[in-house]
């Protein structure tokens, strides 16, 4: 197993270069002008040298990142249990979840700006309100399936609601619960750069702004494989989290192996 | 509903000819679901008196509410009309001390197999207030110790989707009995399984009975498992259920698969079996 793990991870590598191979030739097969498409090799040098530039928009992107991610993940996961434990609340909660989901949160934040100011809150607020939605979707799905014959079995001995929460239910959602962190810190990335792009003077979303219209288009693509770095690098972090923590849902496959 | 019942009333009731106090005492208890229009009842009006370490198997056709009395009895379900009594006091919102298994083992997956028997252990006083201190040494020995009498030595660490699903209803059992309770409720067991497992766990269920004592109370379809195990069988009419017949088993245990060959074994079947198919014939009619 490890070899066709390994020949994979190969594969993906290779697929990597051979796009950005593609890309540099079709720029200088078609003599394309930088300003509309500058040549990866150009991005990357540009990306070096700008670096040092680059470093404090990137600490800020992340930092409104996370801390819209954090509080986008506490947020679903009260919300998600609440709803999750009660069918009715379940029911009752779900249309209106929907529709605030659905609205796009380009839309909002002006809203934000109007409200407090252009800068990190609107980032922030931003990220949290993208990221939520699926984290409580995951929580109150996981709590909601749990096997009604187990909860049976516990209620029978006597549990609380919360036993059966803390015992059962909380366990059995951990590999919802991590699969939709890896979505959330995904969206949470996506909602603060939006932000920033919009309202901020800081953050790799403003560095893009401002790039473009001075026609920096070298800079303006090193932005972006900042950010694709950056959102593959929160993806990485939180696949290697789940695996550790909710190995046991996977398990079925080391099957053969043991 | 959380009321007491002083205890001056239930020793009140005329106890049968034993001395044997009584474990179960359902009284003229009837479940409805719903209401108005919508109301199906589950359960029929029934009286039924089990006495301390009995084995009482109920059969009936399906749909008859032989689950709804287990659930009576557990405190899942309270009752529309009459009243329930478990060991001495009305059924409350939560009974203690029932050990219960379904068709289905529903082990925890993230857990080994001495971790899941465990669980009752973490709920159920007095154990609960000492689990941290316990779970290692003399928890781990009781579960170790169950895992045993079921034949399933040297697999406390697997984890569920390692065992089979005979394995998995043998550590059903163990998480049942764990907590050492007075009651034990089974839902159809053995549904899931096939014939030669089903047979294999019969006996060990039998020598677990033996062993610990409890009350039991089996729900099953299969009257040759109702007539190897029960020390009395309940027969129950088709929906609402009521108890059409009830009787004693006498055969000597421990019982042998053998034993559910011989004459006197088939032909109580055969009386079970006419009970049932009547049932069905009367609610066909019924319907129609």
């Amino acid at each position: 197993m490890p070899d066709l793990d390994y020949r994979q991870k190969a594969w993906s590598a290779a697929l990597i270069v051979l796009f950005f191979v593609a890309w540099e030739l079709f720029c200088l097969m078609t003599g394309m002008s930088d300003l509309v498409l500058p040549r990866p090799s150009q991005v990357f040098v540009t990306l070096f040298e700008k670096f040092p530039i680059l470093w404090p928009h990137i600490l800020q992107t992340l930092a409104t990142t996370m801390i819209g991610f954090v509080l986008g993940v506490g947020l679903g996961v009260v919300l998600g249990a609440v709803i999750g434990v009660s069918k009715t609340a379940y029911d009752t909660a779900y249309p209106l979840l929907v529709g605030f989901s659905s609205i796009p949160k380009v839309a909002v934040v002006p809203i934000f700006v109007l409200w407090f100011g252009s800068g990190s809150v609107p980032a922030v607020l931003t990220a949290l309100s993208i990221c939520f939605f699926p984290i409580v979707v995951n929580i109150a799905t996981g709590l909601a399936t749990t096997e009604p014959e187990l909860e049976d079995v516990l209620k029978a001995l006597g549990a609380s609601k919360l036993d059966i929460l803390w015992n059962v239910g909380l366990p059995r959602t951990m590999p919802f619960f991590f699969a939709s962190l890896k979505v959330a810190v995904s969206y949470a990335f996506v909602g603060a750069v939006l932000s920033e792009t919009v309202a901020s003077n800081r953050g790799i979303g403003n560095v893009m702004m401002t790039a473009s219209s001075n026609f920096n288009v070298p800079l303006v693509f090193a932005g972006l494989f900042v950010l694709a770095g950056l959102g593959v690098a929160l993806y990485v972090i939180f696949s290697v989290i789940e695996g550790r923590v909710t190995g046991w849902a996977t398990r079925k496959n080391d099957l053969l192996a043991t | 509903m959380m009321r007491m019942q002083p205890h001056s009333e239930f020793a009140g009731v005329p106890v049968s000819a034993s001395a044997v106090p009584i474990a179960i005492e359902l009284s003229e208890a009837s479940v409805t679901f719903g209401r108005g229009d919508r109301a199906v009842p589950a359960l029929g009006t029934t009286s039924l008196r089990i006495a301390d370490g009995e084995f009482v198997a109920l059969v009936g056709p399906s749909g008859c509410g032989k689950s709804t009395i287990l659930r009576l009895v557990s405190g899942l379900v309270q009752p529309s009309t009459g009243v329930v009594i478990v060991g001495g006091r009305e059924v409350a919102a939560r009974a203690l001390r029932v050990g219960m298994a379904f068709q289905n083992p529903t082990m925890l997956p993230w857990m080994t197999i001495e971790r899941n028997i465990m669980l009752p252990l973490k709920i159920v006083e007095p154990f609960r207030s000492q689990f941290r201190k316990l779970r290692k040494t003399e928890y781990r020995d009781k579960a170790n110790a169950l895992l045993e009498q079921v034949g399933l030595k040297g697999f406390d660490n697997r984890y569920p989707w390692q065992l089979s699903g005979g394995m998995l209803q043998r550590a059903n059992l163990c998480r049942a009995l764990i907590h050492e309770p007075r009651m034990l409720l089974l839902d159809e067991p053995f549904g899931a399984l096939d014939q030669f497992t089903r047979e294999e766990l019969w006996s060990i269920l039998q020598d677990l009975w033996i062993a610990h004592q409890p009350t039991v109370l089996l729900v099953t379809h299969d009257l040759r498992e109702a007539a190897f195990l029960g020390s009395r069988i309940c027969v129950m009419s088709a929906r609402p259920g009521r108890i059409l017949d009830d009787s004693h088993v006498t055969f000597a245990r421990p019982r042998t698969v053998a034993m559910t060959f011989e004459p006197d074994f088939v032909a109580l079947n055969q009386k079970l079996r006419a009970f049932i198919v009547d049932a069905r014939t009367a609610s066909a009619q019924r319907a129609t």
